[in-house]
Parts: C-alpha cells; sequence; structure tokens
C-alpha cells in the first residue's frame, strides 16, 4: 500500500499534528515514511503545507508529484485548494468548511465552497462546529483526520491508537475529547462520502 | 526524524563535544536537538547559543584546537557572517574534527536569497559533503569528522530546505566518546602569520588531490551504469530522490552519477564524460558543477542543466522538474481556481511589535515617507498591510548602519528598527559607529526578550539592553524605555517624537515579551505544575 497525502492549513491549526497520527500508525505497521514539513516564517498566520508520503515500498522523493497525491486534508477550505495541481485524477480532496480569514482579500466562502465542490471526489464538513460539539473547537484538527481515514486504508484502530499515544501526556481529558472529535469525523465521512 | 535532527543525533554519537549555532531556519532544529538530549546533557556536551555565526564558527574553532570535535551550524546568510573564520579555518586547519553545517534555501521559503553554500566551500578548499537523505545525513556525520581529523581540515556539510525539514526513519551506529582533550602536534598550526600561513596554504593546496581521492572512493559517490549511453546523469545530493522518483522499479536506462561528498570526483566523471553522448546535471541551488563541466566557452562534451533552460534557472527542484528534463510526460492535477489568493504571514494578535509601528507611524506622520530601515526577524512583517512602517531589510544588523548611511547622505531623521537578538547578533557594532560620528539616527530595538521568528531561543541580549547602549557610548537621556500596549501609545508617540528631534544617537526599546513565548511559558508552567501534584 501507498500513499501520498498532501496536508493543507494555516500555521497552528494543527497539520502536524494530523501527519504525525498517521505517520505513527504507519510505522507501527512497518511502513516506510517520508514527511516534509514548513518551518519558519509562515507559522506566523500563513500557508502551511505538508507532503506526506506512507508506503510499504521504499519512497524516494521527500516531495509528491504533481497529479500524483492520493488526498489532500485541509483544514482551512481556501488552503484545501492552493495545492490541486498535486491532487490526483482518483484522489480525494478531504477539507473543512470553515473559513479562517485571517486576510483582508479572503474571497466569498460560497465561491470557495463551490469550488471545492467542483471536484469530482470531495468531502466537506464542519469541522470546527463538530469539534465545538466534542469539547473544543481545537480538535478540528482530529475531526478532519476522522474524516481521512476510511480513505487511508488503515484500521481504524491503529489510528486511535496513535493519537492515544500522542496525546497521552496532554491529559485525559484532551486525549477523550481528541478520540471523541476523531470518531465524529470518521462517522460523517461514512455517511457522506461518494464519488 | 527531521534531516535537522538526524545531522544531530550522528553527532552525538560520533563524539561531539561542543556545537556552537545561532539560530537560523531551516538550521535551527540541530541545535536544538542536541539542547533537548540528555545524553548531552549527561555527558556535558556545549549547546548554548551564540551572539551571532561568526563567534559560533570561532567557538568551535577553539574547541578544535583542544583536539575535541566540534560543530557549527547556521543557515546559508549565516555562513557570510561567518566567512572570515570559516575561511581562514580552512588556512589553520582542524585538530579535533570540525565540521560546519551550512542550510541552504533554495525558493527562499525563509530566506532573503538563495545562494549556494557549495561554492564557500570550494571557495575555502576542503571537502564538502551533501546528503541524498535522512540516514546519509546521520552517517556523513561520523564519516566527516573522520575525514577532518585525517587531514586536519575543517569540513562542510551542506544541506537544505527541503533535507532539514523533512522526515524519514534513521537507523543509528555506535556510540563512541569524546575526544579527550590534546593540543595541535605544530603548536605554531593555527598562528596564520604570513610566514606560516603561506607554509599552511601550500599544504592545504597539495591536500587537494588527496580531497578528490577521497571523493574517488567515498561511499557517497557512486557510479551506477546505465545501457543508455544518450545521456548520462550527474545528480547532487537530494535531487537524487527526484531523480528516483521517475523510475519506481529503481531501474535508471542512463548511467547516473550520485554526487554526495567533493571536490568532484574526477575519474567517475570522467569514465561519464567518454561513455555518454551528454551530460545532464541536476543540483538543487546554483549550476555549480554544471559550470564547472561546462566551462566558460561550452566547447566540447554537451552540458545540460540550468544554464541551457533544461532545468530552471531559480528555485527549488523537485520530481516534476526532473521528469521534464528527462523528456518524460509531466502530470498535473488540478488547476488552482483563480480566487485563491496568497495568504502571507502576519504579526500575531497581542503582538508588542504592532504597538510599536502604530506609534511609530504616528510619530513620522508629518515627515516625509521612506526614513526606516529595518532587519531581520518578525518586525520584518511591519513591511505588509496594514502597516507598511519599514523600507529596508537587507542582512542582520544593517537597520542602524543603513540609517547612518542615509544620515550622512543628509536624510534627516532616520530612523532603524531591530530586533533585541538581531541588535547583539550584528546591530552593535554599527551602533558603535553612529556614537562615534554623532550621527541623528533613532534606533528602535524591539525587545520581546526572545528570538521569535525561529521559535522563540534565547536572546544574548536578555535584560541587559540599555547597560550594552551605555557602554557604546549612546547618552544616558537618550535611552528610553518603553511599553508597547495600545495604552500607553500617545507617550510613546511623544517619546519618539521627541527623539527624532534630537540631533544625535537615540535608542528607544519598547519592550514587552512575545505573546508566543508567553504562551509557551505559561503551558510550560502549568504542565510543571500537574507534574509536581500528580
Amino acid at each position: 500500500m501507498k500513499k501520498d497525502i498532501i496536508l493543507a492549513g494555516v500555521g497552528g491549526q494543527g497539520i502536524l499534528s494530523i501527519a504525525a497520527v498517521i505517520g505513527y500508525a504507519a510505522l507501527e505497521q512497518g511502513m516506510f515514511l517520508k514527511q516534509s514539513e514548513v518551518h519558519g516564517m509562515s507559522q506566523r498566520g500563513g500557508d502551511v503545507v505538508s507532503n506526506l508520503r506512507i508506503s510499504h515500498n521504499e519512497i524516494a522523493s521527500d516531495l509528491i508529484p504533481f497529479g500524483k497525491a492520493d488526498l489532500i486534508i485541509a483544514v482551512e477550505p481556501l488552503e484545501s485548494l492552493r495545492y490541486l495541481p498535486h491532487l490526483a485524477r482518483h484522489g480525494w480532496l478531504i477539507s473543512s468548511s470553515t473559513p479562517l480569514n485571517n486576510i483582508p482579500n479572503y474571497p466569498e466562502i460560497e465561491e470557495v465552497l463551490e469550488a471545492i465542490r467542483g471536484i469530482p471526489n470531495h468531502l466537506l464538513l464542519d469541522a470546527e462546529t463538530m469539534a465545538k460539539e466534542a469539547g473544543s473547537i481545537k480538535a478540528a484538527n482530529m475531526v478532519i483526520l476522522g474524516a481521512a481515514t476510511p480513505f487511508l486504508e488503515m484500521d481504524f484502530h491503529l489510528i486511535e491508537n496513535a493519537v492515544r499515544f500522542l496525546f497521552n501526556k496532554k491529559g485525559e481529558k484532551v486525549l477523550e475529547m481528541n478520540l471523541i472529535a476523531l470518531r465524529a469525523g470518521k462517522e460523517f465521512a461514512y455517511l457522506h462520502q461518494r464519488s | 526524524m527531521l534531516g535537522d535532527e538526524a545531522i544531530a543525533q550522528g553527532a552525538l554519537d560520533a563524539g561531539l563535544s561542543g556545537i556552537y549555532a545561532y539560530p537560523g531556519t531551516p538550521s535551527t532544529e540541530i541545535t536544538e536537538f542536541v539542547q533537548n538530549s540528555n545524553y548531552a546533557r549527561e555527558h556535558g556536551i556545549h549547546c548554548t547559543w551564540s551572539a551571532n555565526e561568526k563567534t559560533a564558527m570561532e567557538a568551535a574553532l577553539g574547541m578544535s584546537y583542544a583536539g575535541k570535535r566540534a560543530m557549527a551550524c547556521m543557515k546559508h546568510v549565516g555562513l557570510n557572517v561567518a566567512a572570515d573564520p570559516f575561511v581562514n579555518s580552512a588556512i589553520t586547519g582542524a585538530n579535533g574534527g570540525l565540521i560546519v553545517v551550512a542550510a541552504d534555501d533554495p525558493s527562499m521559503h525563509s530566506s532573503q536569497n538563495e545562494q549556494d553554500s557549495r561554492f564557500f566551500g570550494k571557495f575555502a578548499l576542503i571537502p564538502i559533503l551533501e546528503p541524498s537523505n535522512q540516514q546519509e545525513a546521520y552517517d556523513m556525520v561520523r564519516y566527516g569528522f573522520d575525514l577532518s581529523e585525517k587531514y586536519i581540515v575543517p569540513v562542510l556539510m551542506r544541506i537544505t530546505t527541503r533535507m532539514a525539514h523533512s522526515r524519514a526513519g534513521v537507523v543509528r551506529g555506535e556510540v563512541r566518546p569524546q575526544n579527550e582533550l590534546h593540543l595541535p602536534a605544530d603548536l605554531r598550526q593555527f598562528v596564520l602569520l604570513p610566514n606560516i600561513a603561506k607554509k599552511r596554504y601550500k599544504n592545504l593546496l597539495s591536500n587537494h588531490r588527496h580531497f578528490i581521492q577521497e571523493s574517488e572512493g567515498s561511499p557517497f559517490n557512486t557510479y551506477i551504469d546505465g545501457h543508455d549511453k544518450s545521456k548520462g546523469i550527474l545528480v547532487c545530493g537530494l535531487a537524487y530522490n527526484y531523480l528516483m522518483e521517475n523510475y519506481p522499479d529503481g531501474k535508471v536506462p542512463y548511467p547516473v552519477l550520485k554526487i554526495g561528498q567533493y571536490p568532484l570526483p574526477k575519474n567517475m566523471i570522467e569514465r561519464m564524460a567518454e561513455d555518454c553522448d551528454e551530460i545532464l546535471v541536476v543540483e538543487d541551488g546554483y549550476p555549480m558543477v554544471e559550470e564547472l563541466l561546462k566551462g566558460y566557452l561550452g566547447i566540447g562534451l554537451k552540458i545540460k542543466g540550468r544554464l541551457d533552460g533544461t532545468i530552471p534557472r531559480d528555485g527549488e527542484l523537485n520530481p516534476n522538474i526532473v521528469a521534464v528534463a528527462l523528456g518524460m510526460e509531466d502530470t498535473f492535477g488540478f488547476p488552482v481556481p483563480d480566487l485563491v489568493v496568497g495568504r502571507p504571514p502576519k504579526l500575531c494578535a497581542g503582538c508588542p511589535h504592532i504597538d510599536s509601528y502604530n506609534a511609530l507611524n504616528e510619530a513620522l506622520s508629518t515627515l516625509p515617507k521612506g526614513r526606516v530601515f529595518s532587519d531581520i526577524g518578525c518586525y520584518t512583517l511591519g513591511a505588509l498591510y496594514p502597516y507598511e512602517a519599514i523600507n529596508s531589510c537587507v542582512d542582520m544588523g544593517a537597520s542602524i548602519t543603513m540609517a547612518k548611511g542615509a544620515a550622512d547622505a543628509g536624510m534627516i531623521p532616520s530612523v532603524a528598527v531591530i530586533g533585541d537578538s538581531t541588535f547583539t547578533h550584528s546591530g552593535m557594532t554599527g551602533l558603535l559607529d553612529a556614537v562615534t560620528e554623532k550621527s541623528p539616527i533613532t534606533v528602535l530595538i524591539l525587545d520581546n526578550a526572545t528570538t521569535a521568528m525561529t521559535g522563540g531561543q534565547d536572546s544574548a541580549a536578555m535584560g541587559r539592553l540599555e547597560e550594552i547602549c551605555r557602554g557604546l557610548g549612546v547618552e544616558e537621556e537618550h535611552i528610553r524605555v518603553v511599553r508597547p500596549l495600545k495604552k500607553f501609545h500617545a507617550e510613546i508617540v511623544q517619546i519618539i517624537e521627541e527623539e527624532l528631534a534630537y540631533q544625535g544617537v537615540s535608542v528607544i526599546i519598547p519592550r514587552r515579551e512575545c505573546i508566543v513565548s508567553i504562551d509557551k511559558r505559561m503551558r510550560d508552567k502549568f504542565k510543571n505544575k500537574q507534574t509536581e501534584t500528580s
């Protein structure tokens, strides 16, 4: 199995946590991993992206070629569109519908969502509201991750275990909230995915 | 681990005694990894930040002089700052193993230029190592220390952002102990008086052929033969991965020369030149190897790469660029809709710089625009909407000296805006120049008590800015400390106006801790409290 994943969002939204969970689960299965990150200035509220590649075979490039990503997982709708040249024809775009409007020229949100709906395989969800229901909007990244799990071809327990491993030190309450958010995302995906 | 972390782990396992660095993306995480390592703490490995890259390079050289293994890490432009000790360290040579890591930033993700540090290594005439993956980065450190000790010469390790900030699994080797303290065999080795330097330089030159021999036999330089000789591919460092991405079965039809160690292995290149009709050079950064092979006139063997347009002249490589250079079909997903706009980074909500810039803009509102020189840090974002408060960002410390030069030219008042850490990095000497000539400049040292942009490292300026300014000769009554908060806006504007009117050097220090570092500190405090109570 091989999955090439683009993770997109705005600095501070927790895309590296998503990458860490998928990465940990992949390594637990003995898979190879390469993950390219953005550090530095962009982390101050700019656009951030991570290329995450997991495979049972060795991986060559740290960067995913254009048109080859199996998944774009985005925590912000405008950011989900920025990396479309990477998305494979068969690939899925999974994005939160909640805009993070920290720029003066943010486009009309309806137009952004319409553009996402124009992609053949897409899944849009109101991750922020779902995360709020789980306990905190901070868990929106876990909702999105949950929604992406059906496309990862990985046992859901592996993902849950990875979340446990990574959030354990933050206390039981935070961990439980993240797990609820993760499951809510997954449920949504099973109910709504269609291509 | 990250490429940066692999280098740090490699150094710890290879018997490092000290790492010296100033934070700079994408090199910062190397030193941070050592700072967070229990092993380093238990074994007394030096890892405190240096004031700048020059002091870091010199301290590393001193540690090498004393017989121990040392590493100096910096971003590419940091090597400009450290250039004097770096180039001269090639003449003195090393004693304990000495590795200089320079992290280049092709495509300028977080930098002012995309200069290629391999030129610096070539310029200094020392061996260069360039890893293609995290495992090689780990392995090369031990290899580099050994090479350095074998020829008593510093070794440059060149990485790029993609190498530094990409993760992959790494298999560790044995852990070896640090060197014992031991002096160089010749106590004049490091005395670069002309007579001695001439001998040392001849020694360095005569070692050049040994360095080439080492490259010929290096485990990091490999010739992989191919049946199709219409083209040979010479590929440097990380670019190898982009090449292999285009051959999922791992079989490239053309001969491939994978380069990870310089000076270039001459025999291997001669073989490729004899066997192949043309050579495609794939390298991240400047077309250094391509230029070497091509020569100025471009006569002889056909060399393709960045210079003839086969590969774009600037920017970071990727698998698609390499595919096109190989004559393969390009791949593409979906076009980006027109409505997608850029999202540049910005100052955080609650950032003290916001209040400083608002006050500065108001104080300057009656003067013609274009008189604010700034520097490298979060506050450079003050150039963007809605502040549009600064007119320059060139190199660490240039704000003060450029303001002075502009004042010399008659632009009075001139203003410099610099951060606390940037000031102690390279601003102090410029301020001394201004004091010496009583230049009419107003310097704002934005003191947020940290090195914010690279992630909140300790600032060498902490708690001593006023003393430093007084010590450099700034008059007591023209060192003004303010607290950048909205409620003090009118007061700050007035202070800035007063100092703008002064015909000499003024320093205004808006002091308030970085909002991100407070947040981090509070979280750590809460975490510690929890562990204490549980």
